[in-house]
């Protein structure tokens, strides 16, 4: 056997020990995942023994160095764990914005002491971090941010208002866009690390469409952060967002993958029998859906390899997330009117319809679709600006 | 295996890249033959050196003679042909017929000339305006040792070039079934054999080929006898992973173009490029190309490893490219405005290129409902 013919068969035979039999049954939605933290709330004991029998092996976060708590494999072995986790269906053990985009960010801007604290903190689900980039006056046009952070000679003052920040109310750290320099928009924003427990932080939960309220609004109101709390150099922190966004991208992407293997249409056979012209559109997403699972695969392979157009992610998130859209507004059609049922129990509390609502911000966070578009056209295909 | 070209198929690519950009260029190929009428529609001059390459080789083993590589490999020269719109047999022989062939007693009698660039094969298989492989319903009647074949065939590419046709017929079963059906190698002056053949709008041709009570030995039969769909469906995986490709190709080549034009041509003052709405068709068009061309490396990869899941990835790959061909040359003659719609530019010789490569063995459409009904729908 190949070395990683034989990682396979020891990685098979890991997860066949170790992965508990309910951490095999698919996610319902967002809310099923172990998202950790200081106060993590755990659905049950299998979900916590899995996250922490992964954490101990460096396998939450396979491919980051071992020094840093993570599972030193190379690309082709965190591929094959991946396929070998895909095989029995075990779930993701760790959802972190940790590690899908404050990580990355750090390996490459980090210091090494922070590299030490954070990432391993990170890897074991310790902290739960959320995203203050968008401010009021600065959605589409980030590098419009306001929210300040004053030289204080032993630690930076900050004060403003960032909005959409994803579980603020959850979260126990920040990774935050701050306003260092007037002088210049893209050269005058640093990367800051907080508490939330810091004095003077504040959130308020934002009721969406959905019902739901996994954005808050995140208030400022001279909050001391020590100097060392700084990633990469003063006013330089556009390079580290514009990193981390790459990440970020690259993570509501893979929403386009939907859940498991079954196509959609074998999920909704029933309701397609008797209406051909749903049938017709359901098996062109299920051609689409399929294609665009190649291209994820193709594309971390090549991201892995150093292969990957840096403005790829900006490609694959407009896709992933457009894809995402369709396939909800397909489960709606096929669910009829039973889709439309908002509380009832038999609906599991409309959950057909507020998720379909939900994935109408997919093409909006992170950048929207004609952000996306507009980046792919001038980086990648090289097209003048206007 | 990672999803992306190992170094020796980068190298593969290159070579065939700078080959077909010298040798096989729309101005000196297929400009040429169509503009002098040629009866072939393609140059034997460029398949003969198709052969020295060592391409028509590709998928024949190193036993039989040739390179033993893939459909990955293979793919990647009718991504050049496709790019370059180069006329050639090389899809239908030395993809489709070399993998129905191959390893089998047929090959040892045909496969040396394709080998060679001396022999050029065709396949018969469509008898109406639409592929409907299992719809079949030419006849193969059993005639003292070997078969006597009557019936009609379409839309057979390069059929009146052909040294050698593959014939698909019934020697059971009825129209609608899989079961029954066998092939043939039947050679092009067998008696009773006439073909038409006629130019289609992409300056190849294709014939309709009128069988007679031909006669053919017991030793055509490609195969086994009532189990042609075995053969056929071989053949079809390798034809349609390849015209995915080659609909990559086609599609590049158009992109390329564009996006150059886009940058060049000058309106109200500035680069027509500059324009957000063109930036973010031009955009979108990149990602589908990209995803098309993802779909299609899979799918090629899935049948070098004989995996159960090629035949779905081949029909998402055909149906995801010709999607992705066709928005490429739409958008392409219409960002081009008046000049796209000229003979002298190329632009809408991709456009033509691509209806005919589409329709080739199941337009989108059909693979799309092919995909539902192999996935339980």
């Amino acid at each position: 056997m190949t070395d990683l013919e034989t990682f396979r068969a020891e990685t098979r035979a890991w997860l066949e020990a170790n992965c508990p039999a309910e951490m095999r049954e698919p996610m319902r939605d967002e809310s099923d995942a172990c998202w950790g933290g200081r106060n993590p709330e755990y659905k049950n004991d299998a979900q916590k023994l899995w996250m922490e029998r992964m954490a101990e092996r460096g396998w939450t976060v396979p491919d980051w160095p071992k020094e840093y708590g993570g599972g030193g494999l190379s690309p082709a072995e965190t591929k094959i764990l991946k396929q070998e986790m895909a095989r029995i269906g075990a779930r993701n053990p760790l959802m972190s914005f940790g590690i899908s985009m404050l990580g990355p960010a750090l390996l490459k801007y980090g210091n090494e002491a922070q590299k030490k604290r954070f990432l391993t903190e990170i890897a074991r689900g310790e902290i739960r971090w959320c995203q203050g980039y968008s401010e009021p006056g600065a959605g589409s046009d980030l590098a419009g941010l306001q929210t300040s952070a004053e030289d204080k000679g032993d630690h930076f003052l900050v004060n403003g208002q960032k909005v959409w920040t994803s579980y603020a109310d959850k979260a126990d750290w920040i990774f935050c866009l701050v306003r260092t320099s007037k002088e210049s928009k893209h050269n005058g924003i640093s990367f800051l690390l907080f508490d939330m427990a810091s004095p003077g932080v504040s959130t308020k939960p934002i009721l969406l469409i959905s019902g739901y309220s996994p954005f808050c609004e995140t208030f400022f109101d001279d909050v001391q952060v020590p100097k060392d709390q700084l990633v990469g150099e003063l006013n330089k922190g556009w390079d580290v967002a514009k990193y981390l966004l790459g990440h970020e991208r690259e993570m509501i992407s893979g929403m386009g993958l939907g859940h498991g293997s079954v196509t959609l249409g074998d999920k909704a056979k029933n309701a397609l029998a008797d209406d051909p012209l749903l049938r017709a559109d359901v098996a062109r997403f299920d051609v689409d859906a399929l294609a665009f699972k190649a291209m994820s695969e193709r594309f971390i392979d090549e991201l892995k390899a150093g292969r990957a157009h840096p403005a790829q992610p900006s490609m694959m998130k407009y896709a992933g997330t457009e894809l995402n859209k369709r396939r909800h507004e397909l489960v709606m059609a096929a669910g009829g009117s039973a889709a439309l049922e908002w509380e009832s129990e038999a609906s599991r509390g409309g959950k057909d319809a507020r998720e379909w609502l939900r994935t109408k911000a997919n093409s909006i966070e992170g950048g929207t679709s004609e952000v996306q578009l507009n980046i792919v056209a001038k980086r990648i295909l090289g097209l003048p600006g206007a | 295996m990672p999803l992306y070209l190992t170094d020796d198929q980068a190298m593969l690519r290159d070579t065939a890249r700078e080959f077909m950009a010298e040798q096989g260029a729309i101005k000196t190929q297929l400009r040429h033959w169509r503009d002098i009428s040629c009866k072939d529609g393609f140059g034997h001059g460029l398949w003969k050196q198709f052969a020295e390459m060592g391409f028509t080789g590709i998928l024949v083993s190193e036993a039989e003679g040739g390179l033993g590589l893939g459909h990955v490999e293979a793919g990647i020269v009718l991504e050049e042909i496709g790019r370059n719109l180069t006329p050639s047999p090389f899809l239908v022989s030395a993809v489709a017929f070399v993998e129905a062939v191959k390893g089998k007693a047929a090959g040892e009698r045909w496969l040396p000339g394709i080998l060679s660039g001396d022999t050029v094969a065709a396949v018969a298989l469509d008898e109406g305006r639409k592929h409907r492989p299992e719809q079949i319903e030419m006849r193969a009647e059993r005639s003292g040792n070997g078969f006597m074949l009557s019936g009609e065939k379409s839309f057979v590419v390069q059929g009146g070039s052909a040294d050698v046709i593959l014939v698909a017929a019934r020697t059971g079963g009825a129209a609608g079934e899989t079961d029954g059906l066998t092939l043939f190698a039947v050679e092009k002056d067998a008696a009773g054999l006439s073909a038409a053949s006629e130019r289609t709008l992409d300056s190849a041709m294709a014939a309709r080929l009128s069988f007679d009570k031909v006669a053919v030995d017991a030793d055509a039969v490609v195969g086994e006898v009532d189990q042609g769909w075995a053969v056929l469906t071989q053949l079809l995986g390798a034809g349609r992973a390849g015209a995915a490709a080659e609909m990559v190709g086609v599609a590049s080549g158009a992109m390329d173009l564009t996006v150059d034009y886009l940058k060049q041509r000058s309106q109200f003052g500035v680069p027509i490029g500059s324009f957000q709405s063109l930036q973010h068709r031009a955009a979108h068009l990149y990602g589908e190309l990209e995803i098309a061309r993802a779909a299609t490396l899979k799918a090629q990869q899935l049948l070098d490893e004989g995996s159960d899941e090629a035949e779905l990835m081949v029909s998402v790959a055909k149906a995801k490219a010709g999607q992705a061909a066709r928005l490429s040359v739409q958008e392409g003659v219409q960002m081009h405005g008046g000049i796209g719609m000229t003979d002298e530019h190329d632009i809408g010789l991709y456009m033509k290129r691509d209806r005919a490569l589409d329709e080739l063995w199941g337009d989108a459409n059909y693979h799309i409902d092919r995909v539902a009904r192999l996935t339980g729908y």
